[in-house]
């Protein structure tokens, strides 16, 4: 992707929004770019735990714009991983401390004067001002989607709102994909929700245990080996114009040995 | 095997049950967590002025519903009050 600046959206709230920002930040920080995640869930702001850095928050968002801070005092810099940087929302203040415009000026100094490579904006749920303001600055969006229909409508809504606020390049992470349910039938296929929101997909997330455990510890899921952390790793390097295709999910047999492992230990 | 991934598990728990802790008392005190550090630090230093060789301990820890700041500030040699005399 050209975009420097991307929104993380998806409409409905609890698809993974949250998590692919900071695994897909972590990755692409890993990758080499200069990296910075945002939290604009003013009021219920959640990076911060998800990325393990809670206990480091000084300054926020809304203090930056409101002047309160230097810019590079809000950035806490993740120290496991170099490049990466994640800005905090405030969490006790409302959403209407947060106006477009600056919002937008503090994106631009953060590219021109902190020379930051890539921008990683988490947008609110919703499609209110939350999110208006967090697409307002992006060049790009990735729009988070789960295989079931709520999240498949709201994520066709979001994208009509991205392209009439002219956001370029718009792709779609579809994550929590359980491919033995894609085998058996009972579960739309990533081929499936690609042709009915007609967007390019940048990442397919196969739904994985570990990335309840590395939220757990704080730690994204990309740091260690689990399945989805490599699903996450692999649509850092498409956002960095590699080609890397995409694993076929859906075609796993409904007997694979997954499937049958699972079933060998008692599981569903 | 199996017995090593439930203890991974457990573990994570209670990492996450510590973490929940810690960020819900800052969260209802509508405190930072980095803001308490630096205010434990500039205590310290504070306190250090006056009680030179203490190893003093300032700690931000929960009672009930509310956020405590408090401090263990041992008095040692020199600093410490003799017996009143006269």
């Amino acid at each position: 992707m050209d975009a420097k600046v991307i929104v993380v959206t998806s409409g409905k709230g609890g698809v993974g929004k949250t998590t692919t920002t900071a695994n897909i930040g972590a990755a692409l920080a890993k990758q080499g770019e200069k990296t910075a995640v945002i939290d604009v869930d003013v009021g219920l702001r959640n990076l911060d735990v998800v990325m393990g850095l809670e206990s480091r928050v000084v300054f926020d968002l809304i203090d930056v714009l409101e002047g309160k801070c230097k810019l590079n005092q809000a950035l806490i810099r993740d120290k496991r991983v170099e490049n990466l940087y994640l800005m905090p929302a405030s969490q006790t203040r409302d959403k209407d401390a947060l106006d477009p415009e600056v919002f937008k000026q503090v994106i631009d100094r953060l590219l021109n004067e902190e020379g930051f490579d890539r921008i990683l904006v988490d947008s609110p749920a919703g499609i209110e001002s939350g999110f208006k303001t967090a697409a307002a600055p992006a060049q790009g969006a990735l729009v988070v989607v789960n295989p079931e229909v709520s999240s498949v409508r709201d994520a066709d809504r979001i994208i009509g709102l991205l392209e009439a606020h002219q956001v370029g390049e718009i792709r779609l992470v579809i994550n929590r994909l359980r491919p033995a349910m894609v085998a058996s039938g009972n579960m739309l296929s990533e081929a499936d929700m690609v042709n009915i929101l007609n967007v390019k997909p940048i990442g397919i997330i196969p739904e994985d245990d570990g990335i309840i455990v590395s939220t757990n510890v704080g730690e994204p899921a990309v740091l260690g080996q689990s399945r989805a952390g490599q699903a996450f790793m692999d649509t850092a390097r498409r956002i960095r114009g590699e080609d890397v295709p995409f694993p076929v999910y859906g075609e796993e047999p409904a007997g694979g040995f997954w499937a049958r492992l699972r079933k060998l230990l008692g599981g569903a | 095997m199996f017995g090593w991934f439930k203890s991974r598990e457990e573990r994570s728990k209670e990492a996450l049950r510590d973490r929940l802790e810690l960020v819900l008392a800052y969260d209802r005190a509508n405190v930072s967590p980095g803001k308490i550090d630096a205010l434990r630090a500039d205590l310290l230093e504070v306190v250090r002025k006056h009680f030179p060789a203490g190893e003093s301990s300032i700690e931000v820890e929960q009672m009930g519903d509310k956020m405590v700041l408090s401090a263990n500030i041992p008095l040692e040699s020199g600093t410490r009050p003799g017996p009143r005399r006269g």
